[in-house]
């Protein structure tokens, strides 16, 4: 953004102070999430930066806390680091436990919100859809409720039927609350779909299921992708329906996360807040690169 | 018959059919109901999916707001005494089946739930009920004086009144009691006493903190999506990565790092006593308060503004400022008169989408709100976790959900649900 | 040598997930769950092959109610205070335990005149320990030493935040003391109304500078990280902080309130039977002994106490740390749990309106 040749020294000024300001606010947005890394590599059990560590001395420094993420639970975590000691940490860290939870609940209930959202984005973005604004409100209100009450609702519900503390109860609930990220970013790319594609596909020859197969599918693709992604992401950044529902067998991360901040937080917390951090930057590229492609594909704005 | 009519109506267009021999409108008609069943049918697995996992568990839920029968189903031969007499004061006829009721409830254990349902609408009774079932076997007609003797608390007349009305398995009560309402002794209701004052105030603090966020994420919003538009698309998109970062960080890892950062012997007041600008002894409380809460929730919901700001600042076209400027306006008229009008669609959607997030938000404050800094949401967690007054707990939860969805359809009316962008 | 231990332990883990025998135990965690899991859950599944799945609340009264109100229930065991086991029992929620059953004192005495007989008022309950709520200060950050329950509400004398637990219970006791309400007075003063109107008037001096915590390992942390200096606490979870961590703490034992905790059965616990085995396993003489090793609470059978020695340092003699001990019950308050399986829930529901005022 360059300055007009006619900028007043007034304007010249207030243009850097604004520059400044807008570099404070984007410190504001990130500093907060990059200081845990370092502070998850701390030698001391502290939440500062201690001595050692601001001139760099690499005894302030140490992986302890994440090697307290795979030793926490174990059965035997002093002993030798064989193949035992691994299976050990496979089977009973807590931390690894609760891994291998939020992985299952987040695969099954990602794969059950983004088939049937993909569904129902193709019905709701055809012009002849009846209902559609009053269907698509519905569908996205999982995200607008309240998270207490959507919890509150399936509490009881799922006590009444039996889905209560099972995988499935989660992976249900989930899958709901993933929903409208998959309905919005999938009719978002629907709605820059050019739908004589489909009218020359079935000129051709072709006949609906191919066409979807080989001219909807492969455009929208990126789109499902994403949508897919933010629905997994929203299963694996939720705890208050898994507080509720779920029974110390549906242990995920972010529960785990949540009984240890509510106690103390151990810098061990900080040390898995990295790793998530780490995830959600591995995410966001990917998501970035579909949207990108996405766009290509389309021949939307070349960027 | 119908296909007469419509011949006649449409004149020639009547005369063309289809190869079969069908009324060419017909067709299409029947061709268009076809394809808005097969759309229907596209959104249907879903719609049937949310609606069982979602609409009618919440439905569920709130009738729980306005359907309790504890009193009615544990105290029969009093709820019975009630719908005989609906006028009366409480006679001989009504301690006895007061005494029976009891004598029942101590056998079935159910006397604690009766007196707890009961001291709902008026504090302080539970006891009379636990404590009087302990000593009901031993009481004798007439059953009055007896059940006084044990307990002079009986005489009360809202107590009384409060009976009556929870015998009622439909009933008013919870809602009465969210906006702090209680029964008076004559059977009237008013507000409730000072000290039992609690859920107004909080509608309100949840209103206003969530108005103070909204408001602080419109001021830091607005700079940096003004800045994001008007870069070049290369640099903007490696700005926007600052903006998305947050938005995909997981809610428990951020405000982790708020706690870190604003506790006590935090980062913050670390450093600042390290830099010799605060004592040790006068470290700032910035956690487990308001502010704590505050800066966090500013912070996680900010990118739900800048996104959508954005995305409208985007295409506001610079020729208009150039051409007010042009015609001799200065810089801060342009801003004010020309710039920021054309924003407000951004602004709207940005504030409400903030607000409505802000007013449902439950971790952030659970963690870092202490006593002061709580929502209404945890309120209704304390019902459904704590206290287990689940049918309050509906109660505040509908009276919540009414607000959101409200403002929901506002939202929808000003900026349309299919507009909603994520990154 | 060690090889061969694990491969028994991994065939051993096989072989229970055959039989699929398991009882999940509910308690307060940290330090606590930890000296249960140790003196009972460990031995409990090497002797019965009965997997122990361990879960923790911070009351673990509140989860066990809602379970079986929603139908709903999880949870075989919990570890509950009296007041909670006798308003729960009286509610229903419970089980009903025959105590003629639990196993006799090494001398043959039976169960029934082994247990101290304060704890044995609830027929849904069998008593594990005795505890106290105390209140504890970080010696490095408090000026001076407190040493009675007034200087904790004394916050001129000693500046500083205070810790608390959010629940009324010991908390208003705590205040009344405080306030001059001698011991043996203060449940007939919290029995009127103007008693409570005192005791939150009391409270209201300090309002200001209490940070609440709820699960029993928050108030060391609190005191550790400076963020209080001074704390209401369990006393078990002060006395491993400063034995195996370390941590500067003191204890005011002026005007502890001593409590039992107790082990019941959720109504319709899914494992009823296991659940039952597990409780006379845990509550038998040696047990109860051996978990004191692990924490300073105390036994709730005579008979245990003799078998009651050293911490699993190996060097701290648990005597003295002990909330039974002679010099510790001097100024000491028993908890009435009569007066709160009655009161508890109107007290709550004031002291939360309190809060949010």
């Amino acid at each position: 953004m360059a300055l007009p040749i006619y900028a007043s020294p007034l304007e010249r000024l207030w243009h850097y102070v604004y520059l400044v300001l807008c570099g404070l606010i984007f410190f504001f947005l990130i500093a907060p999430i990059l200081v845990i890394i370092p502070l998850s590599f701390n030698a001391e059990p502290y939440f500062t930066f201690t001595q050692k560590m601001l001139t760099f001395d690499p005894e302030g420094y140490s992986t302890r806390w994440y090697e307290n993420l795979l030793t926490f639970g174990m059965l035997e975590p002093g002993a030798a680091r064989d193949g035992n000691w691994w299976s050990d940490v496979w089977q009973n860290a807590a931390w690894v436990k609760a891994a291998k939870n939020s992985v299952i609940i987040g695969f099954f209930s990602t794969i059950l919100a983004t088939s049937l959202g993909t569904l129902a984005a193709l019905g709701l973005s055809r012009p002849e859809m009846p209902y559609q604004k009053a269907i698509m409100a519905i569908l996205i209100s999982p995200m607008i409720v309240p998270i207490i009450i959507t919890a509150t609702g399936l509490f009881f519900f799922y006590s009444a039927t039996g889905l209560a503390n099972s995988y499935l109860g989660v992976v249900l609930a989930h899958a709901t609350l993933g929903i409208p990220f998959v309905i919005i970013t999938v009719t978002a790319t629907l709605s820059g779909f050019d739908r004589s594609l489909l009218r020359a596909s079935a000129n051709l020859g072709a006949g609906p299921v191919r066409t979807f197969f080989k001219v909807q599918l492969p455009l929208i693709t990126p789109g499902v992708v994403s949508g897919a992604l933010f629905a997994f992401v929203t299963s694996f950044d939720e705890v208050v329906v898994v507080l509720f529902i779920g029974s110390h067998e549906q242990q995920t991360i972010p529960r785990q996360m949540w009984n240890g901040i509510r106690e103390q937080i151990s810098p061990s917390i900080l040390a898995v807040a990295t790793l998530l951090v780490i995830i959600s930057i591995a995410l966001l590229t990917t998501v970035e690169l579909l949207r990108r492609r996405s766009e290509r594909l389309r021949g939307m704005s070349p960027t | 018959m119908a296909d007469t009519a419509a011949q006649m109506q449409t004149g020639i267009a009547g005369a063309l059919r289809t190869p079969d021999g069908r009324p060419l409108k017909q067709a299409l008609a029947q061709a268009e109901r076809r394809a808005r069943i097969r759309a229907f049918l596209l959104v249907l697995p879903l719609l049937a999916f949310v609606l069982l996992t979602f609409i009618i568990p919440i439905g569920q839920m709130l009738s729980r707001s306005v359907l309790n029968d504890t009193f009615s189903a544990n105290m029969p031969a009093l709820t019975q005494w009630f719908s005989e007499n609906p006028d009366a004061e409480p006679n001989e006829a009504a301690f006895e089946a007061l005494v029976t009721d009891l004598r029942a409830a101590r056998e079935n254990r159910t006397q604690g739930a009766v007196g707890t349902r009961i001291n709902y609408e008026v504090p302080g009774t539970r006891s009379l009920f636990t404590s009087t079932a302990r000593r009901v076997d031993g009481l004798e007609p007439p059953f009055r004086e007896a059940v006084l003797d044990v307990d002079k608390g009986w005489e009360r007349r809202d107590l009384w009144a409060a009976m009556r009305s929870a015998a009622k398995p439909v009933t008013l009560n919870f809602y009465q009691a969210a906006v702090d309402r209680k029964i008076t002794p004559d059977g009237q209701f008013a507000r409730a006493d000072e000290q039992n004052r609690i859920y107004v105030t909080l509608f309100m603090r949840t209103f206003v903190l969530s108005i103070v966020i909204t408001g602080l994420c419109l001021i830091l919003g607005f700079p940096v999506a003004h800045l994001l538009a008007v870069l070049p698309m290369r640099k903007a998109s490696l700005l926007l990565i600052l903006v998305l970062l947050p938005f995909w960080t997981s809610l428990l890892v951020r405000t982790t790092s708020w706690m870190v950062l604003l506790q006590g012997q935090g980062v913050i007041n670390n450093t600042l006593v390290g830099l010799g600008i605060l004592g040790d002894d006068n470290r700032l409380a910035m956690m487990y308060n308001q502010t704590g809460t505050i800066i966090a929730m500013t912070h996680i919901l900010l990118p739900f503004m800048i996104l959508p700001l954005y995305s409208v600042m985007k295409t506001i076209p610079p020729s208009y400022a150039r051409a007010a400027r042009s015609l001799g306006a200065t810089s801060w008229t342009t801003f004010r008169r020309i710039y920021v009008p054309q924003t407000v669609p951004g602004i709207g959607a940005g504030a409400i989408l903030v607000f409505i997030l802000a007013v449902g938000y439950y971790i952030t404050p659970a963690l870092v709100g202490g006593a002061t800094g709580t929502l209404i949401s945890n309120q209704i967690a304390f019902h459904m976790l704590s206290s287990l007054n689940w049918s309050l707990a509906a109660a505040l939860a509908a009276m919540l959900l009414a607000a959101v969805l409200v403002l929901y359809w506002v939202y929808d009316r000003i900026v349309g649900i299919d507009n909603m962008k994520l990154g | 040598m060690k090889k061969t231990l694990i491969l028994t332990t991994a065939l051993t883990g096989l072989a229970f997930a055959a039989s699929a025998q398991e009882v999940t135990v509910m308690s307060w965690g940290g330090a606590y769950t930890k000296s249960q899991v140790e003196a009972y859950h460990k031995p409990f599944t090497a002797e019965t092959g009965i997997k122990v799945n361990s879960v923790d609340a911070d009351n673990p009264a509140t989860p066990i109610k809602a379970q079986v109100e929603a139908g709903n229930i999880t949870v075989d065991v919990a570890d509950i205070e009296l007041a909670d086991a006798v308003r729960l029992c009286d509610e229903g929620l419970l089980e009903v335990i025959d105590h003629s059953a639990l196993p006799p004192a090494p001398d043959g005495t039976p169960a029934t005149e082994d247990f101290l007989p304060a704890g044995m008022v609830s027929d849904c309950a069998v008593p594990s320990i005795v505890w106290s709520t105390i209140v504890a200060y970080n010696t490095n950050n408090v000026q001076g030493t407190p040493t009675t329950l007034a200087d904790f509400f004394d916050t001129t004398a000693f500046p500083g935040k205070r810790g608390a637990r959010k629940d009324p219970t010991a908390l208003l006791e705590m205040a009344l003391v405080a306030d001059g309400v001698p011991a043996d007075q203060v449940y007939d003063t919290l029995g009127t109304d103007a008693g409570v109107d005192r005791a939150f008037a009391k409270l209201d001096t300090i309002k200001s500078d209490i940070v609440w915590w709820e699960a029993g390992a928050q108030p060391p942390q609190l005191l550790a990280d400076g963020e209080v200096v001074m704390t209401t606490a369990y006393n078990g979870r002060i006395f491993n902080a400063q034995v195996t961590e370390n941590q500067p703490f003191g204890i005011i034992w002026d005007g502890q309130i001593l409590d039992f905790d107790l082990f019941v059965i959720p109504k319709g616990a899914p494992n009823k039977e296991e659940a039952l085995k597990f409780i006379s396993f845990a509550t038998d003489t040696q047990r109860l002994a051996d978990q004191a090793a692990w924490i300073s609470y105390g036994p709730a059978r005579k008979s245990s106490a003799p078998f009651v020695g050293l911490f699993n340092d190996g060097k701290t003699e648990m005597g003295p740390h002990m909330p039974t001990a002679p010099e510790n019950l001097k100024t000491a308050l028993a908890n009435d749990f009569e007066f709160w399986a009655d009161r508890k829930v109107e007290l709550t529901e004031r002291f939360n309106a309190w809060l949010l005022q």
